[in-house]
């Protein structure tokens, strides 16, 4: 009992302060991205390739002055941008990331806590987390913050029932809710996963899942709730300091749990797609290896004159990388959560990658597009999945 | 354990719920019945009905809240006006209120022995798998009547919310 709660207690540290983490620099990831896309640099001035930049923006958002308007509901104001905060990030204590490790002579598995109704909690976490966008956009006392508030309720509401639905398919196939069992299921292989495993491949599931993902999280194409050149800044116009901190890191907290719940539901988690006996366990030194050659060739012919210092420098910590992937030691664990990662990660760049690339849809089109399209489409496949299920099971 | 974490959601459950009723702005009121829901629902997961508080969240706290405070967002409703009550009503509220709570609590010792104590967690039929088996066996006539009810409610809010084409 007592080993168990230090445990848990260490578990619970190692979690925050790698998701406190992944979300300050997530923001890097995105302008980068989004900058390379555009064709410019991005952030390059505080640190390195600009990699001190989250730090510098932390420090600006903490020492900045934290104003209160008047004439907002005060309890509500103050309470919003918590509730956010928090729903946002209590989806990831049932997120597992891999299998069991021994750690010191303790037995214990990649993941806060399992619940025989984890998918079932994520669902009921993030629809709570409509109220913190909502409250905040009422309780502002502000026109521009209010119709945010409304758009991304109304907009919450509507897109969660293609999700709910996208997500019910492929619980058919592993027929279970604990999202640990649900990898389970889908260990093995890539024809495992239930993206492309029979009977019926979820691949539609999982388009309608990217697309109300994207809406759930007000993300572009579905930035409604914060269009800048109609709403200011939408529902956060009144926020300042920390509370604008924390609908921020509300919101890249849901887009990493959408992007680990889509992972989980449909690549299989944290299992390699291939076997390791053909070489999968290979992959992320050869990927290391590939990014420190790149990094070392470009350091020896550098585009600017700072990058002949950094570049290989981050060559020789790529190599590290790919060499520590084939200590026999650490692979039990750190293989299943590279590819873990790597799943997560390509989600998210999609997410970035759409961002950069599509325009922002009209309300009546948003609204038009899931009622019209996006439910009847996900109520077919939800009924052809159970016809199959039904049929071979 | 079980007890004292009964007694805070309860508290807070009953607290939200008087919160409900004092509050003269809509908003406060379904904030704090949203307050009400979510301590339901950990009330059911302490009985060990841990579908019954998931779809509690879901459904009451989740959807039919959000609903709610959409819609008085969305009617811009303000604060309300107290206006003076009757004689009757400032004469007579407090005691029946205590004989309506004293007639439930006396219907309730009379209806359970005193021997039906509650069991934390001693409840296992609450898992999906038990709800489901029970919803489309046992109570399949009941589960699809009730949704045809809905279905029924829809249609009819969709025939009343059209407008006329002429």
């Amino acid at each position: 009992m007592g080993s168990f709660f230090v445990i848990t207690v260490i578990k619970a540290a190692i979690v925050f302060a790698v998701l406190m983490t992944t979300l300050a620099y997530l923001q890097w990831v995105e302008r980068k991205v989004i900058a390379h896309i555009q064709v410019r640099p991005g952030p390059y001035r505080v640190g390195p390739h600009g990699l001190l930049q989250p730090l510098a923006d932390v420090i600006k958002l903490i020492t900045k002055e934290d104003l209160v308007p008047s004439y907002v509901n005060k309890p509500l104001y103050l309470l919003a941008p918590f509730l956010a905060i928090t729903m946002a990030l209590l989806s990831i204590s049932v997120i597992p990331f891999g299998p069991t490790i021994d750690v010191a002579g303790h037995r214990t598995w990649m993941q806060l806590t399992d619940l025989n109704i984890g998918v079932l909690f994520v669902l009921a976490v993030s629809s709570m987390g409509v109220y913190g966008i909502a409250l905040g956009g009422w309780a502002s006392n502000n026109k521009y913050a209010l119709l945010g508030g409304l758009r991304s309720s109304a907009q919450m509401i509507s897109y969660e029932l293609p999700l709910s639905l996208a997500i019910a398919a492929p619980l058919l196939l592993s027929n279970t809710l604990s999202l640990r069992h649900l990898v389970g299921t889908q260990a093995g292989a890539i024809w495992h996963w239930n993206v492309f495993r029979g009977p019926f491949p979820q691949i539609f599931s999982f388009i309608i899942f990217l697309i109300a993902a994207f809406a759930e999280t007000n993300r572009v194409p579905f930035d409604l709730p914060e269009a800048e050149n109609e709403l200011v800044a939408g529902f956060h116009t009144e926020y300042s300091s920390m509370k604008f901190a924390s609908f921020f890191m509300a919101e890249y907290a849901n887009m990493i749990t959408v992007s680990c719940m889509a992972t989980l539901l449909f690549l299989g988690g944290w299992s390699a797609p291939w076997p390791a006996e053909y070489g999968s366990n290979w992959v992320p030194t050869a990927i290391f290896a590939l990014a420190g050659v790149l990094a070392l060739y470009h350091g020896l012919h550098p585009a600017r004159r700072r990058d002949r210092l950094t570049l290989p420098v981050f060559g020789i910590v790529f190599f590290g990388i790919a060499a520590i992937f084939q200590l026999a030691i650490l692979q039990s664990w750190l293989l299943p959560l590279f590819w873990f990662c790597a799943k997560t990660g390509a989600i998210l760049f999609a997410f970035m990658w759409v961002r950069g690339t599509l325009p922002r849809f009209r309300y009546d089109q948003l609204m038009g597009f899931t009622w019209k399209f996006l439910f009847p489409v996900a109520v077919l496949n939800l009924l052809v999945t159970a016809f199959l299920v039904a049929l071979v099971g | 354990m079980d007890v004292i974490l009964f007694l805070i959601f309860a508290i807070v459950a009953v607290v939200c719920a008087i919160n409900v009723v004092v509050q003269t702005h809509p908003i406060s009121s379904a904030v704090s019945l949203i307050g009400v829901m979510g301590s339901l629902a950990i009330l059911y997961l302490l009985l060990g009905a841990e579908f019954i508080a998931a779809a509690q969240v879901i459904v009451y706290a989740g959807a039919v809240m959000v609903l709610f405070v959409f819609v008085i967002m969305l009617l811009n409703a303000g604060a309300e006006v107290r206006r003076g009550r009757s004689l009757m009503v400032q004469l007579l509220g407090i005691p029946l209120l205590i004989s309506f709570l004293g007639l439930v609590a006396w219907f309730v010792e009379r209806i359970y022995p005193p021997t039906a104590r509650v069991q934390f967690g001693g409840f296992t039929g609450g898992t999906p798998r038990a709800i489901g088996q029970a919803l489309f066996t046992t109570y399949l006539l009941p589960f699809e009547v009730t949704s045809i009810l809905i279905l029924i409610a829809i249609l009819g809010a969709i025939v009343l919310a059209r407008k006329e084409i002429d």
